[in-house]
């Protein structure tokens, strides 16, 4: 019977059945962060134990790092010692750390791709949720939480369930101006923000087919807003093509042979899937969110809906997304006035998505009440952005240029909203209080249409800049 | 030091708290400042932080549910990041249990890891629940985990838990280091079978 990638990588870390049913499943590749580790280096310093395969596990700076001043000690001192505590237990159980001194730092999900430690055919956990990220090169890979941490720092293994595979497929050509993040957001506003759950994603479809592998990663990194724990894109050509020459991929006679087992794990012809589901790649526009989950987004030339044109069950949720976004349902969601504007975050922080929104830049001046941030996903990314001259263009323009970080994706260094801000972001959730304003209001899209919204001072159209 | 048998979720009994509404999300459950501590301590008082200040209503500032500990949500409770400080912030404000109609599966994983139970009750009965721990916050709420149902009052619900999680909490097994450990040599043999673990 033809097997799915999910099988196989699947039976192949594999260790046993546990007593439970479930499966102590091996994670090939751990990557860790300063903020959901130091209790579980604690936990294995409580329990006497060591690391089990050190050399299995990477770790770098993100989350609570300053995008301005990254020289230590930084001005917060929360952030600081958790810093402290970092580079301690990197050090303590001999680990390997891609900190700012390296030239190789950068939000953990751009760095994994970036240096080749993602390969096809890996488990891949990491105490984030949007390790999903990953599965663009075809691997398995999954966010978990701290006391998980523990245990595959323990024992390299995880117990867990095998979840269903859905098939998403996007057929059809993308117009100019859709983008992946067009197309994540109008994949979770078809299937739900919980139609994921107890599913893996597998996407495909000649759409898929065509996208980079920046791309793809910008498509499996929001699997997660749709439910399902892990989405994947099969290995190809352009996987391939991505890993060779990456420091941390096999080199030589090495990736050829690493190339016939990438393509071994592949989805093979005629395998069967719990579900299917259909996307029209022709149809979509640019997306914005207008809500308080990343399902509530509407096409940029539509309306915002009516909570009555919900499901009962979902109406209260429609009544609230519009009480704290200030919205009236029915009202256009292009012209919505913006306060700040962000391009970052591991959604859309790589190279490809700063070359989109300078495209944009070039075409105007950031609106005077606009306050406008670029912040490259990595030091990698942000040497080749200047390279190029990107941050020249975003400068003159009235952006302002940053270091790499996750910055205002999460608000947990300075970069927050104020009070009710609006933002256009170029990130992945639109939760309340995610900017780091309690009160702040969040609007999901593109990269492009977020350098279209802060030139604008408003949601534009960015097929009318870019045309 | 806690015996082997203090681990085990069989029966569960506690005060309720409704808390309606679906899709909230672990930021809101604990905004992204609290994650700046190194430790989970204290954490439990900053559970829903911001949902409280803004709905003086909030069912977690009302004194008719000080000492619940059973906690009844809606649809895809605990969605998003997968910060366990949410959960390590209910647990800590004194939730041992929660009963809904489905959960983020991050969340849902992390909470099996603390040894809290996360049942799923279909939207019916959850409404019903939530409606009747209001009008009586001092009744009961008896979650049998094995059985996989709810009593309150005279009225029994069907509340699931999937059987892998669900033998782990009634075995008491569910704070898996130990178990995993005790695969031995085998890791080390699934490992070495695996190429890239090899370098090709």
């Amino acid at each position: 019977m033809a097997r799915t990638l999910l099988d196989k990588v699947w039976e192949a870390h594999s260790v046993r059945t546990l007593p439970s049913g479930q499966t102590q499943l091996l994670i090939g590749l751990h990557l860790i962060h300063e903020v959901t580790t130091p209790q579980a280096f604690q936990m294995l310093k409580d329990a006497k134990l060591k690391v089990r395969m050190p050399e299995r596990t990477f770790g770098t700076l993100d989350h609570i790092i300053p995008t301005t001043d990254q020289a230590r000690p930084y001005a917060d001192p929360m952030a600081e010692d958790m810093a402290a505590h970092m580079y301690r237990n990197m050090k303590d159980f001999g680990l390997n750390l891609f900190d700012m001194a390296t030239g190789k730092q950068g939000i953990v999900h751009v760095i994994g791709p970036e240096l080749g430690l993602t390969q096809p055919g890996m488990t891949i956990a990491c105490g984030d949720s949007h390790t999903a990220t990953h599965g663009a090169v075809g691997a398995i890979a999954f966010g978990i939480g701290t006391t998980q941490v523990r245990d595959v720092l323990a024992t390299q293994c995880l117990s867990m369930a095998k979840p269903k595979l859905r098939q998403v497929r996007v057929d059809g050509t993308l117009a100019r101006g859709v983008y992946a993040k067009d197309v994540i957001l109008a994949i979770i506003n078809q299937l739900g923000v919980k139609g994921g759950v107890g599913y893996a994603y597998e996407y495909a479809g000649d759409a898929i087919d065509r996208m980079t592998m920046e791309e793809r990663l910008t498509l499996c990194n929001m699997s997660i807003e749709g439910g399902a724990r892990f989405g994947y894109v099969n290995p190809d050509a352009t996987t391939i093509e991505y890993l060779r020459g990456r420091p941390y991929a096999p080199a030589g006679e090495k990736f050829e042979r690493a190339v016939g087992w990438w393509k071994s794990v592949a989805t093979e012809p005629g395998a069967t899937f719990d579900d299917v589901k259909r996307i029209d790649g022709n149809a979509l526009e640019p997306v914005v969110t207008w809500g308080i989950n990343p399902e509530m987004s509407v096409g940029v030339t539509q309306r915002i809906p009516a909570p009555e044109s919900a499901p009962e069950a979902e109406r209260p949720t429609y009544r609230e997304a519009l009480a704290h976004m200030g919205f009236e349902a029915g009202q256009p969601i292009k012209g919505a006035k913006i306060d700040v504007a962000f391009v970052g975050s591991c959604t859309n922080g790589r190279l490809s998505d700063l070359r989109i929104a300078a495209e944009v830049a070039k075409k105007g001046k950031v609106a005077k009440h606009v306050r406008a941030l670029i912040v490259p996903g990595s030091q990698q990314v942000a040497k080749a952005a200047e390279a190029e001259g990107l941050h020249e263009i975003f400068q003159a323009a009235g952006f302002q240029w940053r270091k790499a970080g996750c910055s205002m994706c999460l608000g947990m260094n300075d970069d927050k909203l104020q009070g009710r801000e609006m933002s256009a972001s170029s990130s992945n959730r639109n939760f309340i209080g995610r900017q780091g304003s309690p009160t702040g209001r969040t609007l999901l899209m593109s990269p492009a249409m977020v350098a279209a919204a802060a030139i604008t001072g408003s949601v534009a159209d960015v097929r009318e800049i870019l045309k | 030091m806690s015996t082997v048998t203090d681990f085990k979720r069989r029966q569960i009994s506690g005060r309720g708290i409704p808390v309606t509404g679906n899709d909230i999300d672990t930021d809101r459950i604990i905004p992204a400042r609290f994650l700046k501590a190194v430790t989970f301590e204290g954490m439990g008082e900053h559970a829903f932080e911001d949902a409280r200040k803004q709905n003086p209503e909030h069912p977690f500032n009302s004194p008719a549910y000080k000492g619940a500990s059973v906690l009844v949500v809606g649809q895809n409770f605990g969605c998003g990041s997968s910060r366990e400080h949410a959960p390590q912030a209910l647990m800590r404000w004194g939730i041992s249990t929660i009963v809904g109609g489905s959960f983020g599966e991050i969340f849902f994983g992390n909470c099996v890891m603390l040894g809290i139970p996360c049942l799923v009750a279909t939207q019916a009965d959850l409404e019903w629940l939530q409606k009747a721990i209001e009008r009586a916050p001092q009744t009961p709420v008896q979650v049998d985990v094995e059985k996989q149902e709810v009593r309150f009052g005279d009225r029994v619900i069907k509340a699931t838990v999937p059987d892998g999680p669900r033998n782990q909490l009634v075995a008491g097994t569910w704070d898996s280091t130990a178990v995993l450990l005790e695969a031995g040599a085998a890791i080390e043999a699934t490992a070495g079978k695996l190429p890239y673990v090899q370098g090709f």
